[in-house]
């Protein structure tokens, strides 16, 4: 049963399993930011959106410190992806 | 919570370097060694880089220690026993002005007398490297195989981890206040969380470095400057394979192995505000460059942009040495933009010196007492 929760992906931009993520986490790498420069999780297309929840709550598990106080790393624009052509045009400044 | 009170070695700073002399001093059999690091592992300069490795430079020693990291990292895998995500796939060096052709061209003949088999390409050779590239008002390229690029948060990690296997501590959230010295010699650190004494003090602290030098009442002339960087949405792999360089096109632009393209450029107005944040202008600039260089990045989608601190030296190259003044109080700092690339040689050098060996890579000239003299070793090759 716990062997195939470990196989549920769980940062589908970069394909990072349930398993690794625990297993980093044992390892000491108990932050986001840690997790995410180790994993890369939260850096594809969605950078975080569909894996962030789920990750804080795996940290909190093992930390015992409450998902809202734990820091939820770091945000970084653009907030969705933007073509480079659509960027290269500029805008109003 | 257990807090020691002394250690053989404090280094300050848990990037590239920090983390690379820990492990070097403990494989040279140092046994109480101690990593203070005011955030997370590899998050200040490191982890921000452009992971970029290269022998292509201007300077001989820039050419040696360019040289010997890429030797370096090629075994690091095995030395280490963790995968960096070296990936080498060149440097391919892009000049738009006959003076900057001619500086290439110089700069290859160096390094060619130093076994870096750099090479002059045609721009139908360039475009079988980079296959997405559009260079036509280019007047010459040069490529070095060897050079290319590696996972700086996995080499940072993979020294960490290697480190701690050889009884190094890390101390995460522990932010040097003080460093004490007593009598012309370094005697320990303060800290937020308690004093550490201490015979032997590495100052690895990247952006910062000059601060912590203050402390121990070293002044050196390092200033950190806020450099931005973009990534894309991964996309088929072969758009930019090698990185792609021009000192005068202000850009270095990689793929990385599993898709995503990164790219930087040096900023305007070379910001010192210690603000690690985004700016609009870098985003349009770096998205020009992009459409230019690989117009069939056009439809490819940015999805995040960073910033970090490059620690700028008066000529671009960096201090590693013993303070003069305060002895026990080693330097590693002020790489200019090249950190993460020498930090496997810049450690063993340092750790050789530290324990009072001949750095098998002369490094006397990386003193600061360099810029007091005016006897600077100006590095033409920097974007």
């Amino acid at each position: 049963m716990a062997g195939k929760n470990e196989d549920i992906i769980i940062c589908r931009c970069e394909e990072v399993t349930l398993g690794e993520i625990r297993e980093w986490i044992e390892k000491g790498y108990e932050t986001f930011d840690e997790l995410k420069r180790v994993l890369r999780v939260g850096m594809g297309p969605c950078q975080g959106r569909g894996c962030r929840e789920m990750i804080l709550r795996e940290i909190s598990a093992k930390t015992k410190v409450p998902v809202a106080d734990i820091h939820p790393g770091t945000f970084r624009p653009p907030a969705k992806p933007v073509k480079l052509a659509v960027l290269a045009e500029g805008g109003d400044k | 919570m257990f807090w020691r009170r002394t250690a053989d070695v404090v280094v300050i700073g848990a990037g590239v370097q920090g983390c690379s002399i820990a492990y070097n001093l403990a494989k040279m059999g140092v046994k109480d060694i101690v990593v203070l690091e005011k955030g997370t592992i590899c998050s200040g300069s490191t982890g921000r880089c452009g992971a970029g490795i290269r022998a292509q430079w201007g300077t001989e020693m820039n050419c040696r220690f360019g040289l010997a990291a890429v030797e370096k990292f090629e075994q690091l895998h095995d030395e280490l026993g963790m995968d960096c995500g070296l990936n080498q796939s060149g440097y391919l060096m892009v000049a738009y002005k006959d003076s900057e052709f001619e500086q290439l061209q110089k700069s290859m003949k160096l390094q060619n007398s130093l076994g870096i088999n750099t090479r002059v390409v045609t721009y139908d050779e360039a475009k079988e490297i980079c296959p997405g590239l559009a260079a036509e008002d280019a007047v010459g390229f040069t490529f070095h195989e060897r050079d290319g690029h590696a996972d700086p948060f996995l080499t940072t990690f993979a020294y960490m981890e290697a480190a701690k296997r050889l009884g190094v501590e890390f101390l995460r959230f522990t932010e040097v206040t003080d460093v004490k010295t007593v009598a012309g010699r370094v005697a320990g650190v303060a800290t937020n969380r308690g004093d550490i004494d201490a015979p032997v003090v590495v100052n690895a602290a990247g952006g910062y470095s000059q601060f912590i030098a203050k402390m121990a009442g070293v002044e050196i002339p390092n200033l950190s400057e806020r450099h931005e960087i973009l990534i894309t949405e991964p996309v088929e792999p072969g758009v930019c394979p090698p990185m792609l360089m021009s000192f005068s096109g202000n850009y270095y632009i990689q793929q990385r192995p599993h898709g995503s393209i990164i790219g930087g450029c040096s900023p305007e107005g070379h910001p010192q505000d210690y603000d690690l944040g985004n700016s609009w202008d870098f985003l349009e600039m770096m998205s020009r460059t992009f459409v230019r260089l690989l117009p069939r990045t056009k439809g490819v989608r940015v999805v995040r942009q960073w910033s970090g601190l490059y620690n700028m030296t008066p000529d671009r190259q960096p201090v590693l040495c013993e303070a003069d003044n305060v002895k026990g109080f080693f330097l590693s700092c002020g790489y200019s933009g090249h950190g993460f690339m020498f930090g496997p040689i810049s450690g063993e050098l340092l750790a050789q010196l530290i324990l009072g060996q001949e750095p098998w890579i002369p490094i006397g000239m990386l003193h600061y007492s360099r810029f007091e003299r005016g006897e600077l070793l100006i590095e033409p090759a920097v974007v």
